[in-house]
């Protein structure tokens, strides 16, 4: 029996998950459990999420500090991640447009080799928090951030999301993209220009090429 | 440009209609009883005098003593607009108001989110949920007694 027919016969899609039927009634009113758990979620981050994360230093155990050796690979290797940072579609509020600014001809980041937006975070390695960031979308960002492959890195752009900006102490905004995922590199401004943003690409390739086995961990100065 | 109803004239124009719905009105507004604020709606909307087939927004007001339901609506057939008003929850205590959802399609967004930010219920709503906060949110912010409890708690610890 082939998948289509299937998801005929029992109704169900092609993950196995139910198809609400006509007969449930409306579809608002048989989406109550999915509305609790949603919000169910979304008050676990917000009383669990109360310190941000510090800077993610990615340090090296010590046995493999002593054991391994390593000669050029270190430098090969990091200059292949920078090289081909590819970042996650990813825009929440007006610093979107100048994310967006940055990726066309004019300011161009397909001269660092980013111009590839991926659309799904299993392929991205870079994730650039462009906008406001509210308690309701923090459960997804976070979501999103769990399912990038590692090395990852986080751009926290604009004061949004570096802090909260403008809406810092409201009721909804999440006072810094900190508090959900470690953050690597903050651009101030609200918004940032493209110059702006360009430049903190630039900083974090810097951080990625001090990345090495053994010796400063990495983001160390 | 367009045309604004005259309060005073739309009052004594729907007064022939139901002389009980009207509260009061001056220069700019209406204010409607809550109670008959469904049957005025489908008058503004199918009375051919009114004809007022668009709802340019629908709002809400925190008058500490009372809330206040705001309707701006526009004919588009005869290029003249309107502002309606009701007061519910005297008292802030249980302010409840029909929905128009089936007046004017449009009152569905935007009752959800009145719903959501001042905690005003419309019976007859198809779908009454929270539109911009999650379900289990404390409180309805955009009242005026609401005190941002939390994040004040985050600052600190944010040092």
């Amino acid at each position: 029996m082939d998948l289509q027919s299937k998801i005929n016969q029992d109704n169900v899609d092609a993950y196995g998950v139910r198809i609400p039927q006509v007969a449930d009634g409306p579809l608002h009113e048989i989406t109550w459990s999915m509305d609790r758990n949603e919000g169910g979620a979304v008050n676990k981050m917000k009383s669990t999420h109360l310190k941000p994360y510090p800077e993610p230093l990615v340090d090296v155990p010590a046995d493999m500090k002593n054991s391994v050796m390593v000669s050029s690979v270190d430098y090969l290797l990091n200059w292949a991640r920078k090289s081909s940072m590819f970042p996650l579609q990813f825009g929440l509020a007006c610093c979107a447009f100048e994310m967006i600014a940055t990726a066309m001809a004019r300011y161009d980041i397909s001269r660092f080799g980013m111009e590839a937006m991926r659309a799904s975070p299993r392929q991205a390695d870079l994730m650039i928090v462009a906008g406001t960031v509210t308690w309701k979308m923090a459960v997804p960002l976070k979501r999103l951030y769990d399912q990038m492959p590692e090395p990852k890195w986080v751009i926290s752009m604009g004061v949004c999301a570096t802090s909260g900006g403008p809406y810092y102490q409201s009721y909804s905004v999440v006072p810094g993209v900190n508090h959900i995922v470690p953050v690597d590199i903050y651009v101030p401004g609200c918004p940032p220009r493209p110059d702006a943003l360009l430049y903190g690409i630039m900083q974090l390739h810097d951080k990625v090429r001090r990345y090495s086995l053994n010796s400063n961990p990495a983001g160390f100065e | 440009m367009t045309d604004e109803w005259n309060g005073n004239s739309l009052a004594t124009a729907l007064a022939g209609e139901n002389p009980d719905a009207i509260e009061s009105c001056n220069r700019t507004d209406v204010w409607v009883k809550g109670e008959h604020i469904l049957q005025i709606c489908f008058t503004l909307r199918d009375n051919p005098e009114f004809g007022f087939d668009l709802l340019n927004s629908l709002t809400a007001v925190d008058y500490l003593d009372y809330f206040e339901v705001v309707y701006h609506i526009t004919s588009l057939k005869k290029n003249a607009s309107a502002v309606i008003k009701t007061k519910v929850g005297q008292g802030r205590n249980n302010p409840v108001l029909a929905s128009v959802v089936n007046v004017w399609r449009g009152a569905d967004y935007q009752e959800r989110e009145v719903w959501d930010l001042f905690g005003i219920t419309f019976e007859g709503h198809p779908n009454h949920k929270r539109l911009f906060l999650w379900e289990g949110y404390p409180g309805h912010p955009l009242r005026k007694d609401y005190i941002t409890y939390d994040q004040s708690i985050n600052s600190e610890e944010r040092g």
